[in-house]
């Protein structure tokens, strides 16, 4: 079952395979050209301009924001980091994000290799149920959300977002993970079994080594959205000293609005993590993007 | 893989979805068939909390209202996306060597919070000290240098301009994903057979091309009617300036964590139930129309 048109996770390789005939001529040449990097600017200057702007002082900005960032001056770093508590926004967000990855990725991959390799027909409806979730609109049950959390005492808890974001990533990364185990070949798992191997040594020591990348791509993918959410720290935390990154900013940016410098800085704190992230595995990011999508 | 084995290793999994997702999921259509005090459930509502979203104020103007922003939202976003994004992956299809450099540059936006976004725009587009209207003046078009975010009437195109500009790499990742699976054979046979390049694009590229539109036509769906961080960081989560900017989830929010009514769980469920339906009967109406254009094509 694939729950959207086109559904197929054979893309995770598709930008290869059209290399090879790139001899004909491209469309619109110099032209397009000059307007494909005149695009590329429209979508980096105001991300530069963010980054620019925030080593710059706040009197600079207002009496010529399109200046030049020199000398550079960390001033408002410091602000946002300590006045601001960006400090603490970061070591959550970090603590929420990673957790809930991490949580998610082991369940799933775990998850995926039965579906993958079970050949009862329970395997196949279940793993119906956990795709029917790659078009569910989590954000909608956020009062019942609320509601289980306050009886079960997750309110104003990190361990909250853990649990619950780590179980909103369990669709997509079942449906990655489980094509990809598909493609290996089952010999593999037969000789380790032979060997005497129990099912969970198997699939600790062959299959986890073997679907590495796939677990890459979904790790990568699921980080970003988690660190960026915003309804569900902004409805189920309570206390600043457990707000993540984009609560924290929205309070930050309420209390200092006109104190330009700082709300730039804390605008860079929050994206330099996506911007590593993007610049060390954007191949796993352009997969997870186009993951599912027809050849 | 026996059975019982199988079944341990989907267990952590399942439990962790069905907890977190599928009851609260299932559960939250039940809270709009009834009467709130607070947070205790009364007697059985029917369809009264329906009948109150268009009845009473200040949903019966409210709800059109937002309603409308999300569906100008989603039909602004489509259209540039399907021509802008369209044209240019058409365009960076067959340059090899600048194709992913440039399609990662596009990506860069849709990587940051949509509350970056906002505020970082937001300051960029400031009447005070923004360097947009900087720009504007300087280079002698100071008529445009206009309070955009202040303005009813240019707040909400600023809204869908600056969506469009953070989530344009996706459509053109996924249409040049889609361009590399067209056969370079049917436009080479259509070209001997005498077509032109806008009637091989038309005849032949475009219609192959209608699943890769589809899917991000219902991903554009479901993504403009659940619009929240981005407005809200624009508006607030009134929706300034006079409601202008306001959409269903931001009246959801407010009505269910911000009104203080005592009924605020049955309406505000009742709003979620319905948004709820829009979007699951969207995406399969969508759905099922592409999958007969698919079969069409293929068989």
């Amino acid at each position: 079952m694939s729950a959207l048109p086109g559904l197929r996770a054979g893309a995770l390789t598709a930008g290869r395979r059209s290399r090879a005939r790139s001899s004909q001529k491209p469309v619109g040449g110099v032209t397009a050209s000059l307007l494909l990097w005149g695009y590329a600017a429209v979508a980096l200057v105001p991300l530069l301009l963010m980054v620019a702007s925030s080593f710059r002082s706040n009197a600079d900005l207002i009496s010529d924001p399109l200046g030049a960032p020199w000398p550079l001056s960390v001033a408002s770093y410091k602000e946002a980091w300590t006045v601001g508590n960006f400090a603490t926004y970061f070591a959550n967000s970090l603590l929420v994000t990673c957790g809930a990855v991490a949580l998610s990725t082991v369940v799933a991959t775990m998850a995926a290799y039965a579906l993958a390799r079970g050949r009862s027909r329970i395997f196949r409806w279940l793993e119906a149920l956990f795709l029917s979730g790659l078009m569910l609109p989590i954000h909608l049950a956020i009062l019942p959300i609320f509601y289980l959390f306050d009886g079960m005492g997750l309110i104003d808890s990190r361990l909250g977002l853990v649990l619950m974001y780590g179980a909103s990533g369990v669709p997509f990364s079942i449906f990655v993970l489980t094509t990809f185990f598909r493609q290996l070949p089952v010999e593999l798992e037969e000789a380790a079994q032979l060997d005497g191997a129990s099912t969970w040594q198997t699939f600790v020591r062959i299959m986890v080594p073997l679907v590495r990348p796939a677990v890459a791509t979904v790790a990568v993918f699921r980080f970003v959205p988690i660190w960026n959410d915003f309804l569900f720290p902004l409805v189920l935390l309570r206390r600043e000293e457990k707000y993540t990154l984009p609560v924290g900013l929205t309070t930050f940016f309420g209390e200092n609005a006109t104190n330009y410098s700082a709300v730039f800085a804390g605008l860079v704190i929050t994206t330099v993590p996506l911007i590593l992230l993007f610049l060390l595995a954007t191949k796993q990011i352009v997969a997870g993007l186009t993951a599912g999508m027809t050849k | 893989m026996r059975r019982r084995s199988g079944l341990l290793f989907v267990a952590p999994a399942l439990i962790l979805f069905g907890v977190f997702v599928l009851y609260p999921m299932v559960t939250a259509f039940s809270y709009a068939f009834y009467h709130w005090q607070g947070t205790t459930r009364g007697g059985f509502a029917g369809f009264e909390h329906f009948t109150t979203l268009f009845t009473r104020a200040p949903f019966k103007t409210d709800m059109p209202r937002a309603l409308l922003h999300n569906v100008l939202f989603f039909l602004g976003t489509m259209a540039f996306q399907n021509t802008i994004g369209l044209t240019v992956a058409l365009m960076l299809h067959r340059r090899a060597r600048t194709r992913r450099m440039l399609q990662t540059l596009y990506a860069m936006p849709y990587l940051v919070s949509p509350i970056v976004i906002g505020y970082l725009w937001t300051l960029l587009l400031s009447p005070t000290f923004g360097p947009v209207n900087q720009l504007l003046t300087k280079i002698g078009l100071e008529s445009w240098a206009l309070p955009w975010l202040g303005d009813p009437d240019t707040a909400l195109w600023v809204v869908i301009l600056v969506s469009v500009w953070q989530w344009i790499g996706f459509p053109v990742l996924l249409y040049g994903a889609a361009l590399g699976g067209v056969p370079e054979e049917l436009n080479e046979a259509a070209r001997v057979d005498g077509a032109s390049h806008r009637q091989a694009f038309f005849r032949i590229t475009l219609p192959l091309l209608v699943p890769a539109i589809g899917t991000v036509s219902v991903l554009t769906f479901i993504f403009a009617m659940e619009a929240f961080a981005l407005p809200y960081a624009f508006g607030g989560s009134t929706g300034n300036p006079a409601g202008a900017t306001d959409f269903i989830s931001l009246l959801f929010y407010r009505t269910a964590f911000d009104s203080g009514a005592a009924n605020a769980i049955g309406t505000s469920s009742a709003m979620a139930t319905l948004l709820f339906i829009i979007i699951f009967g969207g995406a399969l109406a969508a759905t099922a129309v592409l999958r007969r254009h698919e079969r069409r094509i293929t068989g």
